[in-house]
């Protein structure tokens, strides 16, 4: 098949052969879960139990909330010990709303339905379910999963894409599970199919994964979905990224990809519908990639939804050196953890330890304008002109070259052989911009509750003085009337 | 000699005229001014700036007696929309350093006595006679009034807490 | 402990020493050359240059109590300078080097503000300036005399003509573009005065008079090449500036051969080579887009053309440099990429035509 040109983009190192050879295997229960209650895009699941209750496996612990929301389940069974603020797996080290539960060690799982003939059920019940197992963007977007289904099916979306393009260094999560897994990733994609009512089905694989695309290519023959090599390049997994690739069409920057009839989802996303319709069972643990110099052995492990990262690095056989900074997700996109005693959560990728020589930073010098920048930006951006705009205090120049079309890729940091902090400085001014307007909205707000004020305590004022007035007047035509009775009686 | 002098006296005087003329066609109302800004400031009377209210603030803004960082309610926001409105460069680092604040009752202290809720801008604080008060967050602009009236001192300010929805990577050095 | 540390945690392996390294590898070749061709006066004249460079960049530093070391050491001041020296004619005097390098380094690079700030190319504003103050010094050509040949200078001799202003009889001549600029003014047409001076095969090797090392045309090429396989550069100036100047030669050598030479000559003269691979492709002076540096090189190219044929100076490749330096802004400012799903003024797409098609 014929693919479509693409711009910008960076070749870093793929150390993917740390992980890719090492087969799935599956954590053991830990004796304690840490489950936060967003670990998704849109408003937090509201918690359902209360400490000291007995939960199961797959049990709803938590309900979504409002229109984009996902609920949240328990990832094994035992006894909810605490409910309240822990650590989250997030750059600042600050803390999250948690239901924590105690493992009673059976991990038993709720009891489920689970249909005969999941292409028997309706779109819309497919969608319903998805929703009902809590699943969400696994590729690292976390968009709730139902959301996208219902509204592609609104849209008549034509095409549906399943995303393999797996582009971050180190993580082969994606990877090993089409390996492994392929025959029910395809059935997770015909399900998705049939649920949004697409005709065309494309799983976009990055070239590197031969491996998978033999695997993926055997389970989908006879089927309706056609199995397509990609380049392999950073940033492929982006997923406006491989619709270009692979339809040469472009998501309009104020819409979404069901705007131009298109729907993509990761292929671990295709595998947790799969998991969900087929055997009813939600969203309570995921593929994780433990990798980078530092880990004695790297590898690819099922982890429940609320492990702690320590415990992923003690089972892969702690560190073989120290290392220099801890990452959640890959190392261009992810983010440097604290502490490892944060939890693992449903759009955790991959855990990293990293060594200072993979790392490979130096300190920042100034720009030379090589635009280096410009040639690697995937989005067609001017990170250079960006970064000195926010540098010099001047948020809102950036947003006026296109900051909010940043997507934080990394292409830019990772060329500049200035080593400036380019994506840093974009989060930092996406940020600042952020607080600029909630700022402005609770202005807007409490303006109007002042006024609001200001007429009601000049309306209790006017009413005071109409009410004196009136007393007044009252008052004085008593004092008339007694007057004139006075004057009458005399008078008689 | 006499062609130069003429010539620049003709042009002067249409010149002179032209802007005459614009200066009435084209004339702000000074009052447009000051309603706008007073749009854009929080509305809160606090009194902060040192102006009557902020209609106060607005004349002495519109007039250039005040600097556009004059309200620390307002913040780095209402700074920017008022240096954008005016026209005019404004430096808002000075005003980010003030760290947002929001008051906040101790209950072990508040004897609900309903002052602080009587001269609050905003309806911000919530209670009634003889109960303890409670501070609606989302609603208060730490204007300070509330903390200046608590007999006992429970109304104070304190910086807001910064949660995970509201933190944000800090400038690069 | 360490502050947490913005994504992305893997960089390429490149810095900005590493790209001026790679640069000062690819002016290698040409360099050695122009060593060779013009023997002891041209060593004198590049070690004088770099030497200048450093001081004068370690002076400026300590006046504005910078760090001096960080400065140094990424390079950028010795390929200035370096540059500088392949522009200038190998009999120049020493105090010529240092006036150059001192101007490069301090007034058109550190005084706007360091490595990256400045608007012109230094070495190209340090040529002008030179050029523009001492006529004299800056347009006394050497015969190419290659090292160990009969009319070489020894090393001793070529310290008298570096140091203090020795002139030798028999080793200035005029470059072609002099020489042909002065023949048109005395009338006389371009084949005629192209006849004895004009060996293009010559030319092509670098055997030729001119400055230290511009000469030798297939040297800097492979030179250019070789950065654009390192992807240091991009094809687009370069290519450009050569069309600049082929394609308005072509044309008006082709309506009138006797005035207007044709495009080998231009190519095969001046400074054009290393204008085009080395000094338009100075990333701190161009454009930030292909398209920029594709305009930005054309711009180049024209200029030197027009500058050629009908300026003042046989020689405009520095002029036409700077003017396209005045120009960057205004290119960047107008030259931008598209924004995905936005179109090239930057609104977004529209939503319905795309619904339809799909």
């Amino acid at each position: 098949m014929k693919l479509f040109k693409l711009r910008g983009g960076v070749h870093p190192q793929g150390r993917k052969e740390l992980a890719s050879e090492r087969a799935i295997r599956v954590l053991p229960m830990p004796d304690r879960l840490f489950i936060p209650l967003q670990q998704h895009v849109g408003a937090p699941a509201q918690p359902l139990v209360k400490v000291g209750d007995h939960v199961l496996k797959g049990q709803l612990i938590a309900a979504s909330q409002g229109f984009i929301s996902a609920p949240v389940h328990a990832s094994t069974s035992g006894r909810i010990v605490a409910i309240g603020d822990y650590a989250a797996a997030h750059s600042s080290g600050l803390a999250a709303p948690t239901v924590t539960i105690a493992s009673d060690g059976d991990d038993r799982w709720l009891e489920t339905d689970s249909p005969s003939d999941p292409f028997s059920l309706s779109p819309e019940e497919i969608a319903a379910r998805v929703g009902a197992a809590g699943i969400v963007g696994l590729g690292g977007a976390t968009f709730p999963s139902a959301v996208k289904l219902s509204l592609s099916r609104k849209n008549n979306v034509r095409t549906l894409i399943i995303n393999g393009g797996e582009c971050e260094p180190y993580i082969t999560c994606d990877d090993r599970l089409m390996r492994e897994r392929a025959s029910d990733i395809i059935e997770g994609v015909r399900l998705i199919r049939h649920a949004v009512g697409a005709v065309d089905v494309m799983v976009g694989i990055e070239e590197n994964k031969p491996a998978a695309l033999l695997a993926m290519r055997a389970a989908a023959s006879g089927t309706e979905v056609k199995v397509i090599a990609v380049p392999a390049m950073y940033p492929m997994g982006w997923d406006k990224q491989m619709i270009r690739a692979l339809t040469g069409c472009e998501v309009p920057a104020d819409g979404r990809s069901a705007d131009i009839g298109v729907l993509v989802h990761n292929v671990a996303t295709a595998y947790a519908v799969h998991e969900a319709v087929r055997f009813g069972r939600p969203l309570v643990s995921r593929l994780v990639t433990v990798s980078g110099g530092a880990v004695a052995e790297p590898g690819n492990l099922v982890v429940p939804i609320g492990t702690l990262v320590e415990t992923l690095f003690q089972y892969c056989g702690g560190f073989s050196e120290k290392p220099a900074r801890l990452v959640l997700g890959g190392p261009m996109m992810g983010s440097e953890l604290f502490s490892a005693a944060v939890p693992v959560v449903k759009g955790t990728s991959g855990v990293l330890a990293l060594t200072a020589r993979e790392i490979g930073s130096t300190q920042a010098a100034p720009c030379i304008r090589c635009s280096s920048c410009v040639r690697a930006c995937p989005v067609g951006l001017l990170p250079l002109e960006m970064a000195a705009h926010i540098r010099a205090g001047n948020s809102n120049a950036a947003v006026s070259r296109g900051l909010k079309d940043c997507i934080a890729c990394g292409c830019c940091s990772f060329v500049c052989p200035s080593h400036i902090p380019l994506v840093h400085y974009f989060n930092f001014a996406k940020g600042e911009l952020m607080e600029q307007e909630r700022g402005k909205l609770k202005l807007e707000a409490t303006k109007k509750l002042a006024d609001e004020r200001m007429a009601r305590t000049q309306r209790i004022e006017r009413e005071r003085e109409a009410a004196a007035a009136k007393r007044k007047a009252a008052r004085e035509a008593k004092e008339a009337a007694a007057k004139l009775t006075q004057t009458i009686t005399e008078a008689a | 000699m006499i062609t130069a002098m003429t010539s620049l006296t003709i042009l002067g005087a249409i010149l002179g005229l032209i802007l005459g003329v614009a200066a009435r066609v084209f004339r702000v109302e000074g009052n447009a001014l000051v309603g706008e800004l007073l749009d854009i400031l929080p509305g809160s009377q606090c009194g902060q700036c040192g102006f009557p209210g902020c209609a106060g603030a607005a004349q002495a803004l519109a007039d250039g007696s005040a600097p556009v960082t004059l309200c620390p309610p307002g913040g780095r926001a209402v700074a920017i929309a008022l240096a954008a409105r005016l026209g005019v460069e404004a430096d808002v680092s000075g005003v980010k350093d003030a760290v947002p604040m929001i008051a906040e009752v101790r209950e072990e202290l508040c004897i609900g006595c309903t002052r602080c809720f009587k001269v609050c801008p905003t309806d911000a604080i919530m209670g009634a006679a003889q109960q303890i008060h409670a501070v609606f967050r989302e609603a208060c602009t730490a204007c300070g009034k509330c903390e200046a009236v608590c007999p006992t001192e429970s109304v104070t300010l304190v910086p807001v807490s910064v949660t995970l929805h509201g933190w944000y990577w800090p400038k690069p050095v | 402990m360490n502050p947490i540390a913005h994504s992305p945690h893997a960089h390429a392996p490149i810095t900005v020493s590493r790209v001026m390294l790679l640069v000062m590898l690819a002016l290698t070749p040409a360099t050695l050359f122009g060593f060779w061709l013009y023997g002891w006066p041209a060593i004198n004249v590049w070690v004088v240059s770099l030497l200048a460079a450093l001081a004068g960049e370690t002076l400026i530093l300590r006046l504005q109590q910078r760090a001096i070391r960080p400065v140094l050491m990424d390079g950028s001041g010795i390929l200035t300078a370096w540059l500088l020296a392949l522009s200038l004619p190998p009999l120049a005097p020493w105090w010529i080097a240092v006036l150059g390098s001192f101007f490069a380094v301090i007034i058109s690079k550190q005084l706007y503000g360091g490595l990256g700030q400045n608007p012109f190319n230094p070495a190209m504003a340090a040529r002008v300036m030179l050029l523009i103050s001492f006529p004299v010094e800056m347009t006394t050509w050497a015969t190419p005399a290659p090292l160990g040949s009969t009319g070489a200078a020894s090393w001793l001799d070529s310290l008298a003509v570096t140091f203090v202003g020795a002139h030798v009889d028999g080793m200035s001549s005029a470059t072609l573009l002099g020489h042909v600029k002065t023949e048109f003014t005395r009338g006389i047409e371009l084949q005629q005065a192209l006849s004895g001076y004009y060996a293009p095969l010559d030319a092509l090797w670098g055997h030729r008079g001119g400055s230290l090392g511009e000469t030798a045309a297939l040297l800097l090429l492979a030179g250019g090449v070789f950065l654009i396989y390192k992807k240091i550069i991009t094809w687009h100036a370069p290519v450009a500036m050569l069309l600049g100047v082929v394609v308005p030669a072509l044309f008006f050598s082709s309506i009138n051969p006797a005035h207007y030479a044709g495009p080998l000559y231009h190519l095969l003269s001046g400074g054009l080579m290393l204008g085009a691979f080395f000094i338009i492709t100075d990333p701190v002076t161009s454009p930030n887009t292909a398209t920029g540096q594709f305009i930005f090189g054309l711009g180049c190219g024209l200029l030197t053309w027009i500058i050629r044929t009908w300026g003042g100076y046989p020689e405009g490749v520095a002029f036409a440099v700077m003017l396209m330096n005045a120009a960057t802004p205004i290119i960047d400012h107008y030259v931008r990429p598209r924004i995905y799903g936005r179109n090239r003024r930057g609104v977004s797409m529209s939503i319905e035509p795309a619904k339809k098609e799909s």
